[in-house]
């Protein structure tokens, strides 16, 4: 991560911070949110690093990683973090970033057919919530 | 209200004060008595497409307004409508849908089906914009509701009076048009979930088998409107005759009523 | 006290199994439950950002409804159900800028302040029935079956709404040990099932769902129970594609935890709904000799 005066956008890190509500200055890198963090082995970055780019302002890298929609949102770095911060919110700021440029992550026109039959309803609803505009 | 004035309303010509409504930004000067698609007329609009049955069914004169001072988008047709001073309105004939292409051989008459059709459904947030804007005063949201549960009898319920106008499809915030989805359930529940009518598959087979044929014949053989004065033929003034005299099922039938005439009732007893 | 009970989109369809099981064993246990006259999907996630109100307004309409219908108390069986409701009705309580926005918003209906409390049915049956009472009323202990408690995510986490706790939950140890069945410990009792992303990046969800179909066989359980119907999905009726991403996989039974309660209490596993588990679960309780073979 090459870290200049130009690479740093304060004004998305404003956004970031009025989204989610999270101090996420206040990470200390500790790195608990990445280990427990059941999706790891399919994020690009860790939830530590999500914090790291987070905090020098890197909107581009973090507009192109997979990790926010990766995110299960389980809460479970968020009730180990030791600096109670809630990182799956800063993963749904990261969410609606994209989504509220009217961009979908998942096109519900697009799904299996036989996956609509079989999946449950709260799937979809809850698919649908977290990854279309 | 007193009597008197019930009277004076009734009477066929009426002097009507003249009020201001505003059609698509424009003002113009209505009769107050007109419905908004008679005051659309009356103000130099010709329909030539959205003026549809004139009679409050058929959805196509769907009819947005608001009133000055008050946030509330209105809604109502336009042929059932009456104006009122300062509306300001336009009419919304068509709005683009989705509608979902299915075969109907193959729908087995489950609610999966509705949802592979249409999964978009599971985007609504229950905002409730779509009953509120519904002219037909349909719980548009709770309908929805029942879809995304499979409870494929509620929903077929609760949309029954929907006309198709597409104003909650205007509204929607998960971009659905809840009117064609109601509408899959519908058919659905129909075919699946409601007893098959015995004699409907008998007069079904009686039109296939020709038994109406002469009749029909008879009938074309009355002719036309004039195409270009739209002027009543002695033919067409024999149909309108032979329509009003038809036999139909009386206001205060009994519970069991049984039409006279050959064609009413398909002689099953004795074709 | 009248409890209100809130089914949620999947409950009268895909998880009537959940359903028809958790409302008998109440009754088994003398709780009558009186479903929302009207309801609507609760949007089965919590928004998780701070400048949006309308994800907001399904949960706290159905909380608006149970208030309208007179209940004081409303139970949902499905884990999301829980989570989304139960923190929407913090909010309301908690959070007086909002709540106006939101009741001013919701002009059409009754203005609400949280006054409904929301539980979930697991924490109904531990504090207001206790695992005691379960105990006696078991008929049918379910001996040599090694269940193995999958909590997810949505009942524990976050802190604010969980009803057990967050790292350390015992509150399916306690109910497992009440219906007679024997408890195994394993260490991804707590790991999230992927959720929604089956449907985004299923690949993402069935590796995480893999992790806990090996480590619950690894510590010898013969089956899993928990609570919610996107679970049970994840990790019963798609266990063939989780099967396929590990060697050395066996099938593991997956059943709702209501189900195996309703079994212990003695009601007619006819109606329970078994078809809708995974094809295993009905093979396992059969080779127990739980179920009469057909």
């Amino acid at each position: 991560m090459l870290v200049t005066e130009r690479t740093i956008d304060r004004e998305f890190v404003e956004r970031m911070l009025e989204v989610s509500g999270q101090p996420f200055k206040q990470c200390m890198q500790c790195g608990t949110c990445s280990v427990v963090c059941p999706m790891q082995e399919s994020t690009q970055l860790t939830p530590r690093q999500v914090m790291h780019h987070l905090q020098w302002g890197q909107k581009e890298a973090l507009m192109n990683t997979n990790t926010p929609w990766i995110c299960a949102s389980c809460h479970t770095c968020e009730v180990r973090c030791p600096r109670g911060i809630d990182v799956p919110k800063l993963m749904e700021a990261l969410r609606l970033q994209i989504l509220r440029e009217n961009k979908n992550f998942v096109e519900p026109f697009q799904i299996d057919k036989e996956q609509l039959k079989e999946a449950p309803q709260l799937a979809f609803v809850s698919s649908f919530r977290k990854h279309t505009s | 209200m007193s009597d008197t004035a019930t009277v004076e309303n009734a009477t066929p010509k009426v002097e009507a004060k003249l009020i201001p409504i505003y059609i698509m930004g424009k003002m113009y000067e209505v009769p107050e008595t007109l419905t908004i698609m008679k005051a659309m007329e009356y103000a130099g609009y010709k329909y030539v497409r959205g003026a549809g049955c004139r009679g409050g069914v058929c959805g196509a004169c769907a009819t947005v307004y608001r009133k000055p001072g008050d946030y509330h988008i209105r809604v109502g047709l336009a042929c059932q409508t009456v104006v009122e001073p300062d509306m300001y309105l336009t009419q919304i004939p068509f709005y683009p849908a989705n509608r979902a292409k299915y075969d109907w051989e193959q729908i087995k008459g489950e609610c999966e089906e509705v949802y592979e059709a249409y999964p978009e459904l599971f985007r609504c947030l229950a905002c409730n914009a779509c009953t509120k804007v519904c002219p037909m005063e349909i719980p548009v949201m709770d309908y929805v509701s029942a879809i995304k549960r499979g409870d494929i009898e509620k929903a077929n319920e609760l949309s029954f009076d929907c006309i198709q106008c597409g104003l909650c499809s205007t509204r929607c915030m998960a971009e659905m048009a809840q009117y064609h989805i109601a509408q899959m359930v519908r058919r659905i529940h129909g075919r699946f979930h409601t007893p098959q009518s015995k004699h409907c598959e008998e007069q079904v087979a009686a039109i296939k088998d020709g038994y109406y044929d002469d009749a029909l014949a008879e009938l074309k053989a009355l002719g036309t409107m004039d195409p270009t004065t739209y002027e009543e033929t002695p033919g067409i003034k024999k149909l309108i005759e032979l329509y009003q005299a038809r036999e139909g099922e009386p206001h205060t039938a009994e519970e069991f009523w049984t039409p006279e005439s050959d064609y009413a009732l398909l002689k099953s007893n004795g074709k | 006290m009248k409890l209100g009970y809130y089914p949620g989109c999947t409950l009268k369809t895909k998880a009537i199994n959940l359903e028809v099981s958790a409302v008998k064993s109440l009754e088994a246990l003398g709780v009558e439950v009186e479903e929302l006259e009207r309801w609507n999907c609760c949007g089965a996630v919590y928004s998780l950002a701070d400048d949006d109100l309308v994800h907001l307004l399904a949960p706290v309409r159905d909380l608006i409804r149970a208030k309208d219908q007179g209940l004081d108390k409303v139970m949902t069986l499905c884990s999301m159900c829980y989570n989304t409701i139960a923190r929407a009705n913090l909010l309301m309580r908690k959070d007086e800028e909002k709540r106006d926005a939101i009741n001013n918003f919701l002009e059409e209906e009754t203005d609400y302040f949280g006054e409904v409390d929301v539980v979930h049915y697991l924490q109904f049956v531990r504090d207001d029935i206790g695992w005691d009472k379960v105990a006696a009323a078991v008929k049918n202990p379910l001996k040599d079956l090694k269940v193995g408690p999958y909590y997810g995510c949505t009942l524990t986490k976050p802190g604010e709404i969980k009803i057990d706790d967050s790292i350390e939950p015992v509150s399916f140890k306690n109910l497992i040990e009440a219906i007679g069945a024997e408890y195994v410990a394993y260490p991804d009792a707590e790991t999230c099932c992927g959720s929604y992303q089956i449907i985004g990046n299923p690949e993402a969800a069935l590796k995480t769902t893999a992790t806990i179909v090996e480590s619950a066989e690894k510590r010898g359980a013969d089956a899993l129970i928990l609570s919610c119907p996107l679970c049970e999905y994840n990790i019963g009726r798609r266990q063939a594609d989780v099967r396929g991403l590990r060697e050395g996989l066996e099938p593991l039974p997956v059943f709702y935890f209501t189900q195996l309660l309703a079994i212990a209490l003695g009601l007619d596993i006819d109606t329970l709904h078994l078809d809708r588990n995974m094809p295993e679960a009905q093979k396992l309780l059969e080779d127990k000799g739980i179920l009469a073979t057909a």
